[in-house]
C-alpha cells in the first residue's frame, strides 16, 4: 500500500566509493509526496550520500531508484537541492544566483524575472536582488540557496544539513520559515541532518540511520500537528518525541 | 653640482637625463612606439592564445597532462638563447620579435587560467548536472567566471615580462645589426658612450613596464571589486 503511493524509494542500495570505503549497504527507503522526512544519523552514515544518490550525482553500486510512474523522467529533474553551505556564485547578484536554474533551462530573463521575484519573497528576500553573496549574512545566503531551489517549482526538494552551519537563533528563524513555506507549497522534502532537536522540529517522519555501513535502522513518524509553531519547542509532546527519537539514534551507534 | 663628483658618463644626473630625453625625443619616441607595439601585439596574443589553450587543457586532463609539458619547455628556456635563432628563421624582424615576447608572455597567462578553470567549486557543478546544463553552459556559467581573477592575476604578470621579451629579443636583434625599438638605441647609445641617452632609453622603458602594470591593475580592480576578496575593500 505505502510502496503503491512511493515517488521516490530506494530498494537494496549499495554504494561503494573507489577508496573501497563501503558508504551505504542494503538501504531501502521510500519517500511518498508530500512528506517531510528527515534522515537522522551520525556523521559518516551515508545520509548524504543517499541524498546525493536520489538527486542522481553518483552511481549505485547496487539496487535501484524507483521513480513513481507518473513522473516523467524530466520531471524527475525538477529537483532542488540545498548544500551544506549556500554555494552561491560570488560573482553573481542575489537576482542571477537564483535566476541560474530557469536560465539553464532556456527561460529567457525577462519572463523568469516575476518567478525569480516571486522565489525571493518566499524567503524573506524581497528587494535584496542586486547585492551580491559577499554583503550577506550567513542566513540571508541559506535563503538565497533555499529560493534557488525553489524557483523552478520543484516536485522534491533535497536539502543537505542547510542549516547546519549557522547559528541557533538564525537557524530556528529559518526552520519556521521553511515549514511555513512547505505547510503552503506541500512539496516533498528530504531532510539530512544530526540533529535530534532539528528533525523532530521539522519533519513528518524521521529514518534513523546507523553508521558503517549506512542503512536505515529506525523509522519514527512524528504525529503532532503541522504546521508547528515555536510554542512546539518547548512543549512536552516535542520533548517526548525528542526522547524517543535520541534513543532510537542511540541504539543506530551502538557497533 | 655633482654630488660625489661622479662623472656624467659613469652615472648622469637626473636633469641632464631630462635634458638628454627633451633634445632626443625625435629619434626615441619612435622606438618607443615600437617597443610599445610588440609588447601589446605579444600580449594580446599571449591572452587570446593563452585562454584558448587554457580552455582546450580545462576539457581534459589527458590533453592538460599531455601538452602542458611543452609550455612548460618554452617557459623555462631562457629567451636569450633562443631569440637569436627565431630572428633567423623569421624573416620579418617585427614578427620575430612578437614571437620572442608571445613565448615570455603566455606562460602565466595558460598555468594561471588553466589552474581557474579547473577551481570551479565542486557542488556548483553538481548543481548545474542536477539542472541537466550541457558542458556548454557549465563552462560558461560558471568555468569561465571563476576562472577570471586567475586570469587577470597572470596578465598582470604577463604585461610586465611582455615587455621584458620584447626588449631582451630586441637587443639580440640590435647585437646583430638589425635596428628596432628602444632597445637598440640603448645599443647604439653605449657604443657610442652616451650614457645619458642609455639612461633616458632606460627610463622611458621602465615608465612603459610601470604604466602597463597600472593599466592591468585596475583592469583587474574594476572587474573584480562588487565579488573578489582581493579586489573588495576590507571593512575596518
Amino acid at each position: 500500500m505505502r510502496e503503491a503511493q512511493a515517488l521516490v524509494a530506494l530498494r537494496g542500495v549499495d554504494k561503494v566509493y573507489s577508496n573501497g570505503v563501503v558508504a551505504l549497504q542494503g538501504l531501502d527507503l521510500a519517500i511518498r509526496e508530500g512528506e517531510f522526512v528527515s534522515l537522522l544519523g551520525p556523521s559518516g552514515c551515508g545520509k548524504s550520500t543517499a541524498l546525493r544518490l536520489i538527486a542522481g550525482l553518483g552511481d549505485l553500486t547496487r539496487g535501484a531508484i524507483d521513480w513513481a510512474d507518473h513522473l516523467s523522467s524530466s520531471a524527475r529533474r525538477d529537483i532542488g537541492f540545498v548544500f551544506q553551505d549556500a554555494t552561491l556564485m560570488p560573482w553573481a547578484t542575489v537576482f542571477n544566483n537564483i535566476y541560474l536554474p530557469l536560465r539553464v533551462r532556456g527561460t529567457p530573463r525577462a519572463e523568469a524575472a516575476p518567478r525569480v521575484e516571486r522565489a525571493m519573497e518566499q524567503v524573506g528576500l524581497a528587494g535584496s536582488g542586486k547585492a551580491y553573496p559577499r554583503e550577506l549574512s550567513g542566513g540571508m545566503r541559506m535563503r538565497v540557496s533555499i529560493a534557488r531551489a525553489l524557483v523552478a517549482g520543484p516536485k522534491i526538494l533535497l536539502m543537505d544539513e542547510p542549516f547546519a552551519a549557522l547559528d541557533e537563533i538564525t537557524r530556528f528563524r529559518l526552520n519556521d520559515d521553511l515549514l511555513q513555506l512547505w505547510a503552503s507549497q506541500r512539496w516533498t522534502v528530504v531532510f539530512v541532518t544530526h540533529s535530534v532537536f532539528e528533525s523532530v522540529y521539522l519533519s513528518t517522519r524521521i529514518l534513523v540511520m546507523g553508521a558503517r555501513p549506512g542503512r536505515v535502522t529506525a523509522e519514527v513518524p512524528v504525529a503532532v500537528r503541522s504546521p508547528r509553531d515555536p510554542t512546539f519547542r518547548t512543549s512536552n509532546a516535542y520533548a517526548e518525541q525528542c526522547r524517543t527519537v535520541s534513543a532510537r539514534l542511540a541504539e543506530a551507534m551502538q557497533p | 653640482m655633482r654630488v660625489g663628483e661622479v662623472p656624467v658618463y659613469i652615472v648622469p644626473g637626473p636633469i641632464v637625463i631630462v635634458q638628454t630625453l627633451v633634445r632626443d625625443w625625435g629619434t626615441l619616441y619612435p622606438s618607443l612606439v615600437v617597443t610599445v607595439l610588440i609588447t601589446l601585439g605579444a600580449l594580446t596574443a599571449a591572452t587570446v592564445l593563452g585562454v584558448a589553450i587554457a580552455v582546450l587543457f580545462a576539457q581534459s586532463k589527458w590533453i592538460e597532462q599531455s601538452f602542458f609539458p611543452y609550455a612548460v619547455i618554452l617557459q623555462v628556456t631562457p629567451i636569450v638563447a633562443i631569440a637569436p635563432l627565431i630572428i633567423i628563421w623569421v624573416r620579418d624582424t617585427a614578427t620575430a620579435l612578437l614571437i620572442c615576447a608571445w613565448i615570455v608572455a603566455f606562460f602565466p597567462i595558460v598555468s594561471n587560467t588553466t589552474l581557474g578553470l579547473n577551481s570551479t567549486d565542486h557542488n556548483l557543478l553538481n548543481l548545474l548536472q542536477l539542472y541537466g546544463a550541457s558542458r556548454r553552459q557549465v563552462f560558461w556559467y560558471l568555468r569561465m567566471p571563476s576562472a577570471a581573477p586567475y586570469f587577470l592575476g597572470g596578465l598582470r604578470i604577463s604585461g610586465g615580462l611582455a615587455l621584458i621579451g620584447a626588449v631582451v629579443a630586441e637587443f639580440v636583434a640590435g647585437s646583430g645589426g638589425i635596428q628596432s625599438g628602444l632597445a637598440y638605441r640603448i645599443l647604439e647609445a653605449g657604443y657610442q658612450l652616451q650614457i645619458p641617452r642609455m639612461f633616458a632609453a632606460l627610463f622611458m622603458i621602465t615608465g612603459t613596464g610601470i604604466l602597463i602594470f597600472v593599466v592591468l591593475t585596475l583592469v583587474n580592480h574594476f572587474a573584480l571589486r562588487r565579488w573578489h576578496e582581493s579586489a573588495v575593500r576590507r571593512e575596518g
